[in-house]
């Protein structure tokens, strides 16, 4: 990993549809140089996918998220590994992490309406062995996703011309 | 009833853009690569602690020289990154914007009568700011030819006994050409020789994309002679803060600082505050800016010369300089038929002074998705200046 697979990655990151004409002239390299090294990071796993960032809210699909904190009696040998691998498995499960404080996991799940994400946690999640508590927060705005901001704001005006 | 204008305000010439900008106003969908400015917002973090000081009731005059916390981090960032060394307590004034800086400068320095060497193409404010303080502007062309750098020998034929200063701006504003350390050795050479002053305009030094900047003070025995002018505008996206510094040997930097404190008193607070936070943790936003700034640079440069459009790679700033030459047009021409034809704002060239003749100033400080909208434009009304030049260029073949 080098300064210009940094670029690459800082690049590919804001907007995963360049294409590889685009990246070569963007970078000062050639084609084949930045196809090589993109092979290489997604054959090593640095590029895990390449995805869109989607307002669902005004998609309107109506679909519901949530904040779900754990907390967790880790398992001797695995820690928190193995019952996180488990959570990880379900589809409605959008993102999981370990973290610091109160709580050890937290996961962000999606579901139709209120109701089935609220179910969703009683039956699946908080009954499973080790798990000693859950917080669920219910996401009521999203204003910043993936580093991109969600809400419509006015920009200052910019003249046609200034020397 | 009497001319009340005096002959020097009647003498400098209005914008050259004016008539532009006007036109600008009164049409839709313009993408304007006419603008001097980054199209980023400052960064937030910047925004925040002038917001704070603002709200802590900071609203007051600063000492004339500007915060003293402001010049001390400045004139350590000077030493670190360039190698300059600047007395923050008797060498450096904060302006209002490198414009306050270059006027009070050049003002410190000229009398009545002195010659001002002045390297164009560059920014509009040098010619008329020497004419104002009574001496006389004496441009010297830095062309194509030499990829837009000062040529030593071009210099010299301008130089006479009444030649008392240098001005220049590397990177530049409007060509995005730097000066390497060699570069600047033999124009250190010629400046000492005749006993000149350096005004060194280096507003873009943190927009130099191959190497790093040099700072002219820091070549041969120039740092007894020059004046460095810098500010925040264009590297930390803070133009309408207002914030500049002027540093120089303390003999010139008192001289300034007299005219300063009548003129300006100081620098707006609010934009000190700003300035001190972007110089002591702005580094990495500046650094992503500088970032994208050269993508956008990579992206259009090979743009514009596929489209027909032949431009040097410019190695600082976030302008591009091509010729338009190919169409037929002038310079002047291109950018108004591109403007009302195709709706994309360029600034002609010539406007900058000599050697920008037959080139237009595009800024590349607007997104991609914009740089890619102006290129499709640019590339039709290409096409078409062609088309109409071929039958002029053929008729002798056909009639």
């Amino acid at each position: 990993m080098d300064e210009r697979d940094l670029l690459l990655l800082q690049l590919l990151e804001e907007n995963s549809r360049l294409t590889t004409q685009d990246l070569a002239v963007m970078t000062e390299m050639t084609p084949e140089e930045v196809s090589a090294r993109v092979a290489a990071l997604e054959a090593s796993g640095v590029i895990r996918s390449y995805t869109a960032v989607i307002d669902w809210e005004k998609a309107g699909n109506g679909e519901v998220s949530a904040i779900i904190e754990l907390k967790v009696n880790p398992e001797r040998d695995y820690g928190y590994d193995r019952i996180a691998e488990r959570i990880a498995r379900f589809r409605q499960v959008r993102s999981l992490r370990l973290i610091t404080g109160t709580y050890d996991l937290q996961l962000t799940v999606t579901g139709r309406n209120m109701q089935e994400v609220a179910r969703f946690v009683s039956e699946y999640i908080a009954p499973m062995d080790r798990i000693r508590e859950t917080a669920t927060h219910i996401i009521m705005k999203t204003y910043k996703e993936n580093g991109r901001t969600f809400c419509e704001k006015e920009e200052g005006e910019r003249i046609p011309y200034s020397l | 009833m009497r001319d009340f204008v005096s002959r020097k305000a009647r003498e400098i010439p209005p914008s050259g853009i004016r008539r532009f900008f006007d036109l600008a106003l009164t049409m839709d969908e313009v993408i304007s690569l006419g603008v001097g400015e980054p199209d980023f917002s400052t960064p937030w973090n910047i925004c925040e602690a002038s917001i704070y000081f603002i709200e802590q009731g900071g609203t007051s005059y600063t000492p004339n020289r500007g915060i003293k916390p402001l010049r001390e981090a400045l004139s350590r960032w000077l030493r670190d990154h360039y190698g300059l060394s600047y007395d923050p307590e008797t060498e450096m004034i904060i302006t209002t914007g490198v414009s306050e800086g270059l006027d009070i400068a050049i003002r410190a320095i000229v009398d009545p009568g002195d010659e001002v060497l002045v390297a164009e193409p560059c920014y509009v404010s040098y010619s008329p700011c020497v004419t104002l303080a009574g001496g006389r502007p004496v441009p010297v062309p830095c062309v194509e030819k030499d990829r837009f750098r000062l040529n030593p020998d071009r210099l010299m034929e301008k130089i006479s006994k009444k030649s008392k200063a240098l001005v220049m701006n590397f990177p530049n504003n409007p060509t995005g050409a730097v000066m390497g350390k060699e570069d600047l050795r033999a124009i250190a050479d010629i400046v000492c020789d005749h006993d000149l002053v350096l005004v060194s305009d280096e507003v873009y030094s943190e927009l130099t994309y191959s190497g790093s900047h040099v700072a002219a003070a820091t070549v041969g025995d120039l740092a007894h002679r020059t004046i460095t002018l810098n500010g925040f505008s264009k590297a930390y996206a803070m133009t309408g803060w207002r914030i500049g510094y002027l540093c120089a040997p303390q003999e010139i930097c008192d001289a300034a600082l007299k005219i300063h404190q009548y003129v300006m008193l100081c620098a707006p607070v609010m934009g000190q505050v700003a300035a001190l936070e972007g110089i002591r943790r702005g580094e990495e936003e500046k650094d992503r800016m500088v970032r994208e700034y050269r993508v956008r640079r990579n992206l259009f440069v090979e743009g514009l010369n596929r489209i027909g459009l032949s431009c040097h790679r410019p190695e600082g700033a976030f302008y591009a300089f091509p010729s338009v030459a190919e169409t037929g047009l002038s310079d002047q021409e291109f950018a108004e038929g591109l403007l009302l034809e195709e709706h994309v704002a360029v600034v002609p060239g010539n406007v900058f002074g000599s050697g920008g003749e037959g080139h237009v100033r595009c800024a590349y400080a607007v997104s991609r998705e914009d740089l890619a909208r102006a290129l499709q434009r640019m590339e039709e009304f290409v096409s078409k200046c062609k088309k109409k030049a071929i039958p002029l260029v053929r008729s002798g073949n056909h009639s």
